[in-house]
């Protein structure tokens, strides 16, 4: 009698996972979109993930966020090696080389010419599609939440420590960081050892070289020379800055990173990304004034056009056929105009292409309060037309460069390192990395 | 008279083994086996051809000096942690041995911290010991510096040990205490009654008794600082392995090397290493220690 229950119960969730959930849902193509952002933003892509189910009746998008943008790519890999990957997965800036040389994926202009959707590639900023696009401009992925590195600082504390300009070069930041020390701020300017500010974005604006062969993107074969430009004087400047005090290390480990510093009134600028536009106006408390602008130059530069981050969608290849149609149609729904202004305002990402961007100016979003400022990471992004500095950096295994580089910059403040020294054996380091990289792809040519 | 259990048909037992030897195979061997592939070849992340290189992930992994930092850090965490478990363990086991008011308490209270995630116990104290906000705020109030883990490596490194210890001190304990309930009621009250104190007990006659479970424990505790689980998540979560690599331990440094650096060739270089240094640790402790234990 008992082994009866026992068999039928058994038959019944053998029955289950066989045939799946249940007919309700049977007719919608399912399929997966993985995606790296969290917290408030990773409920925004909930939010978008609805609304294309909401929309239409043919394909349900099931949307799963993975914490962060490495673990996606890990998360990623693991699943293509098992033959599991989701449709579409969101990997971060650092990843694009690695997702390019994978071999792994449907080509963003292929998946969209093949399900019958005319998309204008020449509307995507060419700051941001050259992150994303083969050397001859073919877009790979979708750029889908993109951003820049901003200056904040907060005018409240400015206008009593009798500031009366807008910091726009380091020396002016620097003297802005003596008067607000004098007027008794304890952090006039915090910092934490992320590169991307510091080094990537810094050496873009000021046109240096990250690494030789137009950053990577004339061939695997590039090496790295941050030790060697003007990103070592600006690494020599902020060490002085932190031993006068006027710069204070802000990281998690420590406690506390820049951007609660920022928020809580503890550091008065910072550098971080425009994405944080939304939460920085959402936690200061309300009436503080604070100002955003591009990132300060070294006087007498020729500024130029910042680097794009963020990140971008890849189709994967290996999916069933109908699932490719779903994809194509959530892609499609993404870039329609009134959901890319929808993100833009949600997020603090901007919009990337030009259509999208003159929409949200004609309609008055950038004039609004909240989101005054935001247009100025446009105007970063598309200061001058890309040199081979600011197209992007094409560096396979960047992750590891970019710890690589932190590291460094956690000795050079903490524990008092030689600049130069530290700086050199990081490039050392990541030139091995890339020679690794280059010999796992030996004999693949980038496209 | 001794009771055997005889089974008629040969496949009968290998049929009862046989999910376990299946489990072993997928979970053992088989990852083993990729690991040993991947050792000698340039593993492509999303996979592909790879091609042979032999011994150059090996070279490659003996000539970075960080490497070299990463098996001192992780022999004296090992170390450290290890004697710090053992120890603790062993004076809250003769306290609780002696079996005053409270003890069955304690002893549930000793064994709590063993069933806490090392991530999470890693978090905890992370705002425990804070240097900011925490328990030693005040102290680095009166004297800047005192104590900063972010700043300083050796510091970064006491925490780790502290999280490890705290973690795993009660499962030596129950180890020990179960040990120490076996020691005969009647040498110990036969030492109190010739005038013994409780430490000259413990030293003279607990101890001694209790040789092959602290050599069981030498073993156990070794290995688990080296390649435990928790050894990993208590450093991945409070110090990232810095500050400047200086709490990095070579479990650390593998995991961080084929999912960050998407180096599936030398992660798998360094987990053959520290498999061998695994053997050569076991087996010195076997061949020298052991010699020194008396078992019944």
């Amino acid at each position: 009698m008992r082994l009866t229950v026992l068999q039928s119960a058994l038959a019944s969730v053998l029955a289950a996972t066989v045939f799946g959930a249940g007919p309700a849902h049977a007719e919608k193509t399912k399929f997966e979109f993985w995606y790296g952002l969290s917290g408030d933003l990773g409920e925004r892509v909930q939010d978008a993930c609805r609304k294309f189910n909401d929309m239409q009746a043919d394909y349900e998008i099931i949307c799963t966020s993975q914490n962060s943008y490495d673990t996606t790519l890990q998360n990623t890999i693991a699943a293509y090696r098992a033959r599991k990957q989701p449709a579409i997965t969101q990997i971060y800036d650092a990843g694009t080389l690695d997702m390019m040389l994978s071999g792994a994926f449907v080509p963003a202009k292929k998946l969209m010419a093949d399900n019958g959707y005319t998309i204008d590639w020449t509307n995507y900023f060419g700051g941001i599609a050259n992150y994303y696009a083969t050397a001859a401009g073919e877009l790979n992925s979708f750029p889908f939440n993109s951003s820049t590195a901003m200056f904040y600082y907060n005018a409240d504390a400015f206008q009593k420590a009798g500031i009366d300009f807008k910091p726009e070069t380091w020396e002016e930041v620097e003297e802005a960081a003596r008067k607000l020390k004098t007027a008794g701020f304890d952090c006039p300017l915090g910092f934490n050892f992320d590169t991307w500010q510091m080094m990537e974005q810094f050496s873009a604006i000021h046109n240096q070289p990250i690494a030789t062969k137009g950053n990577g993107y004339q061939g695997l074969d590039a090496e790295l020379v941050f030790n060697k430009t003007k990103f070592v004087d600006h690494v020599k400047f902020f060490k002085k800055m932190v031993d006068e005090k006027l710069f204070v290390v802000k990281t998690k480990q420590l406690g506390m990173d820049i951007v609660p510093a920022f928020t809580s009134q503890t550091c008065q600028m910072i550098q971080t990304s425009i994405a944080d536009h939304g939460t920085i106006g959402k936690t200061l408390p309300e009436g503080v004034k604070w100002e955003v602008a591009m990132l300060p130059v070294w006087k007498g530069t020729q500024r130029q056009n910042s680097l794009v981050g963020g990140a971008s969608l890849w189709v994967m290849d290996g999916r069933p056929e109908g699932e490719y149609k779903g994809a194509a149609a959530f892609l499609n729904f993404l870039a329609t105009p009134d959901m890319a202004q929808w993100w833009s305002t949600v997020t603090g990402y901007i919009p990337v292409t030009k259509t999208g961007f003159e929409a949200m100016k004609a309609n008055g979003f950038y004039d609004k309060a909240p989101y005054k400022g935001r247009e100025l990471a446009i105007a970063s992004l598309t200061y001058t037309p890309t040199s081979q500095n600011t197209r992007g950096i094409r560096l396979g295994g960047f992750t590891q460069v970019r710890k690589e580089v932190s590291t460094a910059l956690e000795a050079i403040f903490m524990q008092n390192a030689d600049v130069q020294a530290e700086l050199d054996q990081a490039a050392d380091r990541s030139n091995a990395v890339l020679r690794r990289f280059e010999k796992t792809y030996a004999g693949q040519k980038l496209n | 008279m001794e009771k055997r259990a005889v089974f008629k048909n040969w496949w009968l037992p290998i049929l009862f083994a046989l999910p376990q030897i299946l489990l072993i195979l997928l979970f053992f061997y088989w990852p083993a086996i990729a690991v040993m592939k991947w050792a000698f070849t340039l593993e492509p992340p999303f996979g592909g051809i790879a091609e042979f290189v032999g011994l150059t992930n090996f070279e490659e992994v003996f000539a970075d000096p960080f490497y070299w930092n990463s098996v001192a850090v992780s022999l004296i965490f090992a170390l450290c942690g290890t004697c710090f478990t053992i120890l603790v363990g062993l004076v809250l086991a003769i306290a609780v041995d002696r079996r005053l008011p409270g003890s069955g308490l304690f002893r549930f209270l000793y064994i709590l911290p063993y069933a806490i995630a090392g991530p999470a116990a890693g978090m905890a104290f992370r705002f425990i010991l804070s240097p900011e906000r925490g328990l030693m705020a005040s102290l680095n109030a009166a004297f800047p510096d005192f104590w900063n883990p972010a700043k300083y490596g050796a510091h970064a490194l006491i925490l780790v040990i502290i999280i490890f210890a705290w973690k795993w001190t009660g499962y030596t304990f129950i180890f020990l205490l179960a040990g120490l309930q076996s020691v005969p009621r009647s040498l110990t009250e036969a030492a109190a009654m010739d005038g013994a104190g409780p430490i000259r007990r413990a030293i003279d006659i607990q101890v001694p008794l209790l040789a092959p479970t602290l050599f069981f424990l030498l073993v156990i505790m070794m290995t688990e600082g080296f390649v435990g689980s928790d050894t990993f998540g208590i450093v991945h979560s409070t110090t990232g392995g810095g500050p400047n690599h200086g709490t990095e331990v070579m479990v650390f440094r593998i995991v961080d090397e084929a999912f960050k650096g998407l180096n599936y060739s030398g992660a798998s270089a360094q987990s053959i290493v520290l498999i061998g240094l695994i053997m050569i640790f076991t087996f010195i402790q076997f061949r020298f220690i052991e010699k020194r234990v008396h078992y019944k």
